[in-house]
């Protein structure tokens, strides 16, 4: 008797882990199937925008959520990925996007190995402070450098055809390659966290200390989680640039390395899907308010949210979506 | 004329007097962020926009209110720190017990709602503040000429940051604040009402943004955004300086005001940016800060 139960309690447990398994590939696949109808019910542009940004706040929640490191300058590598893809794609038309993009995101990645050696030389709230002084320092550069167009910022960078055959110069073909490029970030981001280098940065966000004594060296886990999250987000800034065929300094700007951390805080930190949720609704919010007689006090409006969010809301709209199920049907 | 490396003896001290002016600002903000980092733990990121407000209350002050400059000096940062006081006890409270990186969010909330509040009312483009009569014109020192407001501000800031470090490290008040920034607990169990003394500094913080508000008020175009990209500056003197000494953020307040105007003078393209290269600069060589004490 006693045996048949020790026998057969691993198995339930496995029996449930595959359910679970199920229920998430289940649920991934209507995700998908949602983003492959999309464009045809809503604005392709708008809905790319949407997911450009939603994987710039993944990037961002790889870093916060994952290896607890607040970065205030995330703006500098959307920026930088966006910059370089557009100067690549204006002044040389025989490169595809996909080089074009592939060399933005090549040279954030090199900026997140700069930004991360400097900053993870200091914790916590120092950390912040200096991405964020790190980033006003790549604005300024931005501003006064040439090929950035300063003020105006890059114009008129040209879709072009992707591979050289697949022309993007319609909107259902760019979003099927921006929903393309998403998905290969999000499921990097996915295994990333899943995997035991992912483990391994959570254990640094729960106890540092205890990391260290356990023989990891901290601080390369650290510098490869920043580099990771500095190149998908020099992803998302590529990508960008290619869909809206320009690069501005508003990309570069704090407010954008504040918006993205809103997003992430809203969606739900430290969640996968939180991030995409959080991207949705403040990219919608703010293009619905700026039709409405609202449309000045988006700034007013966004931190009012920031406030909510931190004050009662702090696991974020999927956290707390989560919470709720488990109280409720476990 | 004298030159000084190539440059007339004149414009140099002119660029160095800016200087001097300039760090004066980042000590007496730096000194207010270390003020309530010591206590609080956390960022404030606020501390701009309440920059910024002391300098619209002035303006205001004077434009409905008809209050003087003098009298502004007096009355805003009051003001402005007892609006800091409700800010800090019935919201910065309620998050005090988590982690202090969402005091930082918080902050940075606020400070988007101070922001763009002011910016629906009055635009970006900026409100002069005059000067007051007694301090306009300057002075020819002979080798230079010394605009009287300038001076002004600098004696002025000063003044402020050596109460600032009487108050903290000679008088009663101070002491506890002290034992506060090394021990909350143990000084909450010796009866000392603790929340209180959190919420008092958290508004001493914000009187000296205010402070400098109204100093700037003359000096600089008074606009919603004049608060924001000075922070970002002073972040990164806090990085060089480390928030554990009151003379260090002073000294090194000053320190960067004077290497940016020198900057000025001889290689003005890096003006925005010399600050940031030192804060990279100490972030290699001494990661604590120069005056840090944390490993």
């Amino acid at each position: 008797m006693a045996d048949s139960q020790a026998i057969k309690a691993p198995s339930a447990v496995q029996e449930r882990q595959k359910r679970a398994d199920m229920r998430r590939n289940l649920f991934y696949i209507a995700l998908i199937a949602i983003g492959l109808v999309a464009p045809f019910v809503a604005y392709p542009v708008f809905l790319m925008k949407i997911l450009c940004f939603a994987l710039f706040a993944c990037a961002f929640n790889l870093l916060l959520g994952y290896a607890g490191l607040l970065s205030f300058g995330h703006a500098a590598f959307l920026a930088t990925g966006g910059y370089v893809t557009g100067y690549l794609l204006a002044s040389y038309p025989g490169l595809t996007p996909e080089l074009g993009i592939i060399g933005g995101t090549l040279l954030a990645t090199v900026l997140g190995g700069l930004f991360g050696v400097l900053a993870i030389r200091r914790q916590g709230i120092y950390f912040a402070m200096v991405t964020l002084a790190l980033a006003q320092l790549v604005y300024f550069m931005f501003v006064q450098a040439p090929f950035t167009g300063g003020e105006d910022g890059l114009h008129g960078v040209p879709r072009g055809e992707l591979f050289g055959f697949i022309s993007l110069r319609s909107n259902l073909a760019m979003y099927y390659f921006v929903f393309a490029v998403f998905l290969f970030g999000f499921a990097l981001i996915q295994r990333t966290v899943h995997s035991p280098f992912g483990q391994v940065l959570k254990a640094i966000r729960e106890n540092e200390p205890r990391a260290i004594s356990l023989g990891y060296n901290v601080d390369a886990y650290k510098l490869l989680a920043f580099v990771l999250s500095a190149a998908l987000a020099g992803l998302a800034g590529s990508t960008k640039t290619v869909v809206f065929q320009l690069a501005s300094l508003t990309d570069a700007h704090w407010h954008m390395s504040g918006e993205v951390i809103l997003m992430t805080l809203l969606g739900g930190v430290g969640t996968l899907l939180g991030p995409l949720m959080g991207a949705g609704i403040v990219v919608s919010l703010q293009h619905v308010l700026a039709q409405s007689p609202l449309g000045n006090w988006v700034n007013v409006i966004l931190g009012i949210i920031f406030v909510v969010c931190v004050l009662s809301f702090r696991s974020g709209i999927v956290g707390e979506l989560t919470k709720m199920y488990r109280k409720n049907f476990k | 004329m004298t030159m000084i490396f190539g440059v007339p003896l004149a414009v140099f001290m002119g660029q160095l007097t800016l200087g001097l002016v300039n760090g004066a600002f980042y000590a007496l903000l730096s000194l207010g962020l270390a003020v309530i980092f010591g206590l609080l733990k956390i960022v404030n990121f606020a501390h701009g926009a309440q920059y910024m407000l002391g300098a619209f209350a002035a303006l205001l002050g004077f434009r409905y209110l008809g209050i003087n400059y003098w009298l502004a000096l007096i009355l805003v940062p009051l003001v402005v720190g007892g609006f800091g006081m409700l800010m800090e006890r019935f919201l910065l409270r309620r998050i005090a017990h988590l982690d202090h990186l969402y005091g930082l969010l918080l902050t940075f909330g606020l400070a988007l709602i101070f922001e763009g509040t002011l910016v629906n009312f009055f635009g970006v483009s900026g409100a002069r503040y005059a000067t007051p009569e007694v301090l306009q014109g300057g002075l020819n020192l002979g080798f230079m000429f010394l605009p009287t407001y300038r001076a002004w501000v600098l004696v002025a800031a000063l003044a402020m940051c050596l109460f600032t470090w009487f108050m903290i490290e000679r008088t009663r008040l101070g002491a506890y604040l002290r034992a506060g920034t090394e021990n909350s607990e143990l000084m909450q169990a010796f009866g000392v009402n603790v929340p209180l003394l959190i919420t008092l500094t958290y508004g001493f913080g914000v009187a000296l943004a205010a402070f400098a508000g109204v100093l700037a008020a003359p000096l600089y175009p008074v606009s919603p955004t004049m608060g924001s990209s000075l922070l970002i500056v002073v972040f990164a003197v806090v990085v060089i300086g480390g928030m554990g000494s009151i003379m260090g953020a002073i000294l090194t307040g000053l320190g960067m005001g004077v290497i940016e105007g020198l900057t000025k003078v001889y290689y003005p393209e890096a003006s925005n940016t010399v600050i940031f290269l030192v804060m990279i600069l100490v972030l290699m060589l001494r990661p604590a800060g120069l005056f840090g004490k944390e490993a």
